[in-house]
Parts: structure tokens; C-alpha cells; sequence
């Protein structure tokens, strides 16, 4: 009764995201004022970056490369390309048009791999400027309509953007929270940008439509103001029902932009198809076209680092976990996979020390490979339980290093003995006659208060593995 | 008045003192200025102290440079720190500049003294300085007649004496119009060979400083001066460009002068006359005429008056009372942009902003601005083959001499005429420059106008030098 995606009926949601990034230039796109975030207003700008009568653009080499690495990583083609004129009036637009790109885009045709490996196609990513930022007083809602006075700050005007525009591909919410992670962990990996969608240095448009299969696709508006991973689930989730109740209702959907309210959690009306600008756009005559040479193209390749898919892989392999899995996630996430590899190469065991740093290292402590090398050695060997482990890791951290084992005997930890346990194992199956009984009538679910219960006599230093093979031992 | 080269000659030398020659043209300015009306203004206690500073280099033994001493005055669509920059419009009103133009850095570099800021048509749209905010420039040949446009009041000023030398800036014939109709020397570069980095823009793709001057070599000097790469201009050539005024004197001796056999009709009689007269004059040179077929020229007009208006309709956008200039106020952002904007500008600039939005315009793009891109493409393959002919290429620079005060006030297209031999150059990106060549109706000034290929510039001085001095 319900698609993949929790829609009713037999509907499938259709998403495109356009992403709009930040890049990490030093400069501005087309002046040398600073690139930087969280100064004063209007102290990063000059005579170009406000638009001023007779000032021109020069283009950044710095944004072209950063750009061409996100368009290496986004398995773009990169094309000989120019700067357009997108023309209209805003007065944070100090020329009254942003220069970008139109029809002639520098990376074309690429695509992102999801970590599940869905693939989306990545129509385009282009350079383009950005805005300066408004702030609207008086009035209601923050926007300029009805303001009483408005102030602009000219410090973002003129900041490198590359737009990454998604094909349809994406048909789950969920699909598309993962293209905007293992993006986002791209733009970090090549370090075109810090990505942040709570400073806008990434910001998210998404594409919404719902159709049912075989049947062309609907009508799409296009959700603004979305500024969390969190939001952008929500936001499609919410505009993908109204289309639908709209649709089921016998109503059409109009073609329009839309604003996401994160207080009421809904999508309002911004501009309809109608009253969007006619934005004029012809070629930029203030600039050159911008060809980037073989050889040019060959030495960002040659520098791109590793990104995270294969960073994951290669942790899967070396772990034998999945590439996708959690702790493969999370780790190439945080940048601490080389350091599980470290840990690997000093001799531990690779799967152990994976889910310690998953679990505990959160902070990115120091702790030199070789500890928890050793830690996890002791851990294969059965010289400590997972339990106790752990709580040597906590001690490692808290220490910036150590030796394990000299840490286990200060704990008392020592691996018991088969023979020991088993009399604990006696003792527990005579103290818990009832949940040994459910246990041998099939009830799985009684271990748990069993292994409980040894834990409990052996404080904590029996292995809880041995443990349960025991009781399945004795239940024959 | 001396012209430039022996100003900065006997400036170097010591021989005068630049806070003597600005006071000479600060006295023609007195004396005239009331009835010319060249500029908008005189930068007379600024160009006194840069003398002083001029004189001060050349007594402490040190070279103020190539341009030492001389009076320069500067059309007023160029930006001067700290000094008023209009464009002869409302809507700059009260701002000045925080920066100087590359060209104005350079002319600083070289010794000059800019003398006043000139009149011109509003934003460079036109050609007879009459569409000036602050009233129009007159002819200093008849001051009942207009001094062509833009940049007439440059064009006035080096006619009238009042500056050795002027810079103005030509999108359409803007410089070789008015020197035709002042009887000076006019000179637009090639594209890209003059920075336009603070040239308040009309329409970029064919926006180009260039030189005014009282002869050829002076004009050359100037542009010596002025040309070459500019890192701030991404559309400057990165030329090595070679000396001009080593090369004026050289001669026309073997050069191949085009006539352009389907040139569009509608020159007066005396200004095909002196047309004759000039190619027989380089025959008598030394060069060899033959005959070129350009038969797109005739489409330029119209290709240029899509592009043009396209582009400024682009560059006019930021003039909305946000940041800087005129401001009126209203009841929203939008309406404040109207009112604004109506009050700030003139009647052809605001044709201008209309046509090009228009040219523009979703469903309109490809019949207008994408089809005027097509003839410019094909009027540079044209001249691009004629150039393989020609050396240089002679043209009347103006259909008539310099026509009354109102004559074309009331018909664009009348006006529009005015650069239809102009027009092509800009177009193209090629180099053109108009050169006094005699008298016509009304004993008024008759220039001819010396066409030449990409960065080809020497053999263009090289004829007009021959033609200079045919007449002397």
C-alpha cells in the first residue's frame, strides 16, 4: 500500500537537488578582497566586489581549480566554458546582475555515488558569484516586503560559488539526505569548501515532484530555505504530501518556488512561474572565455586526494566490515580511518580498533596506533572482554596512550579461566531456575538475564562470548 | 599653443616650467571656456599643484616622464579618486570615485597634468554632446554648431586650446566623429590595447579609450603612453606594443590603401571630395590603392544599435539608488527604483535601456541581440579579408561636417546616421582613427578616417601621419 518511501498509494517522489557551495578561495571570485567568513560587515570589499562605475572582474584562478576539483570528484567532464550576465534587480545585487554560468558550464555530465551505490547523476557544477546578505527590519517574517529599513553587508558579495546541480535521480527522502552527507564529505575531502549549511557556505535547494510509475513526471517546485540535513528531509517529506493531496483532490500543481518554514514545518508560496524575472542572460563581455588546458586539468587530477567512497573501501577491506556500514561511515567522516589503518599496520587487529574509534573517539584523541594496537590484541586473544576493553580505551584516552596491559592488571582485569566460569555458570542456572527453564523451552530472550547474572558473580570479568557458548553448551 | 611632444621636450629640459603651460591653458579657458563649454570641470588648483610637483621633479634632477608638463583633459566617464565623476548625468550626481582609471594611473606616471574633467553625451550615448545633463558643448570651429559626440568636450578642448591633448572613450565613432568635426586628431585602438579598468562602461564588447591630440605624432605619444596590458582588464591584450611615435614618420611608401567599393551612400559632397583628395594624396606617397568589397558594412548600424543598447542595458542596472549617486525616494525598494531611475536619467538613455532590455528579452533574443551577433561575426570576416589586401582602409570618418544645434535633436535615426562609417571598427574590435584632412562646407573641418587589422596600428599611423602632412 505504501512506496519505498512511506508515500501513499502507489506515488513516488521525484527530488533534484541544486547545491550551492562555498568555495575555500583565499580571494573573491573576481577582486582580491578576502574570502572570509564572520567579519565586520562591509570590510571585505573594493571597488569590483561593490559594483562600482568602471570596475571590472578578474577571474580567480584559485575558485577555477578549487571548482575543477569538485567537478574531478563529482566524475565531471570539464569543458572549455564561459561567464554569463544573469540580470536582475535585488539591492544586495550591487551590479544589478550576478555573473555565472548559463549554457556553457565548466563541469558537465558527472555523477555521485551514494554509499549504498545508488548512483545520481550531477547534470552541472558551475562557478558563479555570490550575493551580498540583506537584513530586513520592521515588518513581519524578516523579509523585505513591508520592512521598515533594510541593511545590506557587501562582505559575501562577490564570494566563489559552484553550483551543483543534480539530475532527478533522487526518489526516497533518505536518498537525498545521503547525496547531500557524501557530498558534503567530498567538498571536505578535495577542500573546495567547509560546507556548513547553519553558515551557509553550503545551501540546499530541492526539486519536488510525485508521480505514479509509467506516468510522466509532475510538476516540480522548488523548495528555498533549507538550511539543516534534518530540514531538507523534512521539507521534501512535507511538499511531496501536499502534492499529493493536491493531486488526490483533483487540483493541479502550479510550478513555483517555495519557502521552507522550520517553525511551522511547512512550505509556502514564494514566486509562482509566472512572476519569475526574465533574467536576460547573455555572455559576460567583461570577461574571457575560460578554456582550462589538458595539462592544467592532468595537475588538479594528479593532486586530488582520496575521497571518501574510496577511503571507505579501502577500510572495509582492510576491517572486513561493509563499505556502508556505520562504523565505516562515521570514521572516514571524522578523518580517523588512516588511523584505524595505523593501528592495523602496528599489528592490531583492525576490526577491534574500527569500532573502538567509532565508539570513543569521537573528540579525535591522541592515542599512538601502537596502544591500541596492543589493546586490541589482548582483546582477539581473549586476554580481555569487550567490556573491559572499553574501559581500558577510556583509560588510553585519558592518558593520551599507554600500555594495555599494564592497565588491565591496575583494573584487575584478568580473563577467567573455562573451568571458573563454568562454576559460575552452575551457580547462575540454579539462582535463575526460571529463565533457565524458558531458556531450555526455546526462548532465546532468557539469555540475556543468564549472561546477566554470571557478569554479575564474575564482576564484570567474564567474557561475555564464552558465557553464552557455555549455557548453549550445557542446554546440549 | 605648442603641441605636446615640445611641451614635454621643453618641460624635461627646463627649459619652461609646466606651472607656465598650465597657466596658459588655464587663461585659454578663461577666455573661452564661457562660450565652449567643454567641461564639466576645470581642475585648475589640482593641475597647478601637480605642475608644481612636475617642476619640483625636473629641478631635483629627476625625469617626471614621457608626457611632463602637458595638459590633458579627460572625458568625465572616466573615474579620478576623489574628484567627480558624471557621465554627464543626473544620476552619478555627488559621487566621486574611491580610485583611478588604469589610463589615469598611467598619465600620472608619465608627468601629465590632467587640466578638467569634459562634457559628453550622457553615458556615451550619442553624437553631438547635446544629450548632456549639464547643457551641451559647442563647436569651437562655430559655436552655433555642435562638436560631434560623445566626447565632444574633449574633442572641443584640444580644438579650442584649452588642453594639449584629450582622452575620450569611442563605442561608435565617439572619438573619431567629434575630432572630424573639431579638426583634431582622433585615435580608437584596437580592443583590448587600452585598459578599461575605471572607463565607467557604456557597452563593454566595443567600449575603447583613446587619444585626442592637435596632430598625429601626438597622438601617438599618448597612446604610447596609455596602451598595453593591464592586469585589472581581462579583456586587455598582453602586447609588448611597440613605440607609435618612433613609426609616424616612417612614411606611407608601400603601404596597400583599400577603397571600400560598397560603402554605404549618404556622405555629403565636400566630404567625399576631400576623400579623393586623401587617397590621391597617399598615392602620391607612395602607396597603392586597391579596391575592397566589405558588403555587410551597411549592416553595422543596425547590429550596433541591438548590441550596444544590449550591453548598456546590462551596465545601467546598478545606477538603482541603492549604494551611491542619485536617490529618490519611495514607498518600496521597487518603486525607488523607478522613480530613481526616471528622474536620474535622460530621454536616450532611457531609449537605450529600453531597446536592450527589449533585444534581450525571452522570446525576442534570437531575432534581435542573437541575430545582431551573427552580422558582427560576419562584418569581421569581412573586414578580416580585406585586411589581407589592404594595409589600411580610407573612409570618410563623418557623413557631413558639423551640423547646427537641433538639426537631429528630434530623430534618432538621423543621429544614429552619424557613426554609420564609424560603427564598424567597434564591431570588428579593429583600430580606426580620424585625421583633419582640409575644410569642407562652410570652411569647416573634414577628417578622414584611416581604418586598419587587429593591433595594426603602425601602418595606421604611418598614413596618417602621410596625410598630415600631405596638407602641410
Amino acid at each position: 500500500m505504501s512506496g519505498r518511501d512511506g508515500l501513499p498509494g502507489e506515488w513516488q517522489l521525484v527530488v533534484g537537488l541544486e547545491v550551492h557551495v562555498e568555495l575555500a578561495t583565499v580571494t573573491k571570485l573576481f577582486s582580491a578582497s578576502p574570502n572570509r567568513f564572520g567579519d565586520e560587515p562591509n570590510t571585505n570589499i573594493d571597488p569590483v566586489t561593490l559594483g562600482l562605475p568602471g570596475a571590472l572582474p578578474v577571474l580567480n584562478r584559485q575558485a577555477v581549480e578549487l571548482a575543477m576539483r569538485v567537478g574531478l570528484a563529482l566524475n565531471c567532464t570539464i569543458q572549455p566554458c564561459a561567464f554569463h550576465r544573469k540580470n536582475y534587480f535585488y539591492p544586495d545585487m550591487p551590479k544589478a546582475y550576478q555573473i555565472s554560468q548559463y549554457d556553457q558550464p565548466l563541469n558537465i555530465d558527472g555523477h555521485l555515488e551514494l554509499p549504498d551505490g545508488t548512483r545520481i547523476g550531477v547534470e552541472r557544477a558551475h562557478l558563479e558569484e555570490d550575493t551580498g546578505k540583506s537584513t530586513h527590519f520592521g515588518g513581519s517574517g524578516g523579509r523585505i516586503h513591508g520592512s521598515d529599513y533594510s541593511l545590506i553587508d557587501f562582505n559575501r558579495a562577490g564570494v566563489p560559488l559552484v553550483e551543483i546541480v543534480s539530475r532527478p535521480d533522487i526518489r526516497t527522502v533518505d536518498e537525498a539526505r545521503q547525496y547531500v552527507n557524501e557530498l558534503r564529505g567530498i567538498l571536505l575531502a578535495v577542500g573546495a569548501s567547509d560546507a556548513k549549511m547553519e553558515e551557509g557556505s553550503m545551501r540546499v535547494d530541492a526539486n519536488v515532484s510525485v508521480h505514479k510509475p509509467a506516468t510522466p513526471l509532475g510538476t516540480r517546485c522548488e523548495i528555498k530555505n533549507v538550511n539543516s540535513v534534518r530540514s531538507l528531509g523534512r521539507a521534501i517529506d512535507y511538499e511531496a504530501r501536499r502534492q499529493i493531496d493536491l493531486l488526490e483532490s483533483g487540483e493541479r500543481i502550479r510550478q513555483e518556488t517555495r519557502h521552507w518554514d522550520e517553525g511551522d514545518g511547512r512550505t509556502h508560496t514564494l514566486r509562482t512561474k509566472e512572476d519569475a524575472d526574465d533574467y536576460r542572460y547573455f555572455l559576460e563581455p567583461d570577461l574571457v572565455p575560460l578554456a582550462p588546458s589538458q595539462q592544467w586539468i592532468d595537475a588538479v587530477r594528479a593532486a586530488m586526494p582520496m575521497l571518501p567512497a574510496a577511503r571507505r573501501a579501502r577500510l572495509a577491506e582492510v576491517t572486513a566490515t561493509a563499505s556502508n556500514s556505520e562504523a565505516a561511515m562515521v570514521v572516514v567522516e571524522r578523518g580517523q580511518d588512516d588511523y584505524v589503518l595505523a593501528v592495523a599496520a602496528a599489528g592490531g587487529d583492525a576490526a577491534r580498533a574500527l569500532v573502538h574509534v567509532k565508539e570513543a573517539f569521537a573528540d579525535s584523541p591522541s592515542v599512538p596506533a601502537a596502544d591500541l594496537a596492543k589493546l586490541t590484541t589482548m582483546e582477539v586473544s581473549g586476554k580481555l572482554t569487550a567490556t573491559q576493553a572499553k574501559a581500558v580505551v577510556a583509560e588510553l584516552i585519558a592518558n593520551g596512550g599507554g600500555d594495555a596491559a599494564q592497565i588491565a592488571a591496575a583494573k584487575g582485569f584478568e580473563a577467567m579461566e573455562t573451568d571458573a566460569l563454568g562454576s559460575l555458570v552452575d551457580q547462575a542456572i540454579a539462582e535463575n531456575a526460571e529463565a533457565w527453564s524458558k531458556f531450555c523451552a526455546g526462548e532465546g530472550k532468557a539469555m540475556g538475564a543468564l549472561v546477566g547474572a554470571v557478569m554479575k558473580l564474575s564482576h564484570g570479568k567474564a567474557d561475555g562470548k564464552a558465557v553464552t557458548a557455555l549455557f548453549n553448551q550445557k542446554k546440549g | 599653443m605648442a603641441d605636446a611632444i615640445e611641451i614635454a621636450a621643453r618641460v624635461r629640459s627646463g627649459s619652461v616650467t609646466a606651472v607656465d603651460i598650465v597657466e596658459q591653458h588655464l587663461a585659454a579657458i578663461a577666455k573661452r571656456e564661457p562660450e565652449i563649454h567643454a567641461f564639466n570641470l576645470v581642475l585648475a588648483e589640482q593641475a597647478r599643484a601637480r605642475a608644481h610637483e612636475v617642476d619640483a621633479m625636473v629641478a631635483a634632477g629627476r625625469d617626471p616622464g614621457p608626457l611632463a608638463g602637458v595638459p590633458i583633459a579627460l572625458k568625465d566617464n572616466m573615474c579620478t579618486r576623489g574628484v567627480p565623476t558624471t557621465c554627464s548625468s543626473k544620476i552619478l550626481a555627488g559621487w566621486k570615485p574611491p580610485y583611478d582609471a588604469t589610463v589615469v594611473s598611467k598619465l600620472a606616471a608619465a608627468g601629465a597634468v590632467v587640466i578638467g574633467k569634459t562634457n559628453l553625451d550622457e553615458f556615451a550615448m550619442g553624437s553631438s554632446t547635446e544629450n548632456s545633463a549639464f547643457g551641451p558643448t559647442r563647436n569651437p570651429h562655430d559655436i552655433t554648431r555642435v562638436p560631434g559626440g560623445s566626447s565632444g568636450g574633449s574633442a572641443a578642448a584640444v580644438s579650442a586650446g584649452f588642453a594639449s591633448l584629450g582622452l575620450g572613450s569611442d563605442t561608435g565613432g565617439s572619438i573619431r566623429q567629434p575630432a572630424a568635426l573639431c579638426g583634431v586628431v582622433g585615435v580608437k585602438p584596437t580592443y583590448g590595447y587600452v585598459s578599461r579598468y575605471g572607463l565607467i562602461a557604456f557597452a563593454s564588447s566595443l567600449d575603447q579609450i583613446g587619444p585626442f591630440a592637435n596632430s598625429v605624432a601626438d597622438a601617438a605619444l599618448l597612446l604610447d603612453v596609455i596602451g598595453g596590458h593591464d592586469p585589472m582588464d581581462s579583456t586587455s591584450i598582453p602586447l609588448t606594443h611597440p613605440a607609435l611615435l618612433d613609426v609616424v614618420g616612417q612614411g606611407a611608401e608601400g603601404l596597400r590603401v583599400g577603397r571600400i567599393t560598397d560603402l554605404p551612400d549618404g556622405a555629403d559632397p565636400d566630404v567625399t571630395e576631400r576623400l579623393e583628395l586623401a587617397f590621391d594624396a597617399l598615392r602620391a606617397a607612395g602607396a597603392t590603392i586597391v579596391d575592397v568589397q566589405v558588403p555587410a558594412f551597411e549592416f553595422g548600424l543596425t547590429a550596433y544599435y541591438l548590441i550596444g543598447p544590449a550591453e548598456a542595458s546590462s551596465n545601467l542596472a546598478r545606477y538603482d539608488g541603492v549604494r551611491y549617486g542619485l536617490r529618490v525616494d519611495a514607498a518600496d525598494t521597487n518603486a525607488m527604483y523607478g522613480v530613481t531611475r526616471a528622474a536620474g536619467f535622460g530621454d536616450e538613455v532611457k531609449r537605450r535601456i529600453m531597446l536592450g532590455t527589449y533585444a534581450l528579452s525571452a522570446g525576442y533574443y534570437d531575432a534581435y541581440y542573437g541575430k545582431a551577433l551573427k552580422v558582427r561575426r560576419l562584418i569581421h570576416d569581412e573586414f578580416e579579408r580585406a585586411y589581407q589586401r589592404a594595409d589600411v582602409l580610407l573612409t570618410p570618418t563623418s557623413p557631413s561636417v558639423a551640423f547646427p544645434f537641433g538639426a537631429k535633436g528630434d530623430n534618432p535615426l538621423a543621429m544614429y546616421l552619424c557613426d554609420v562609417y564609424t560603427i564598424p571598427a567597434n564591431l570588428t574590435g579593429h583600430p580606426g582613427m580620424s585625421v583633419p584632412f582640409g575644410t569642407g562646407a562652410a570652411d569647416l573641418p573634414v577628417g578622414v578616417q584611416v581604418l586598419a587589422g587587429t593591433l595594426c596600428e603602425p601602418q595606421m599611423f604611418r598614413a596618417a601621419a602621410a596625410l598630415e602632412r600631405a596638407l602641410s
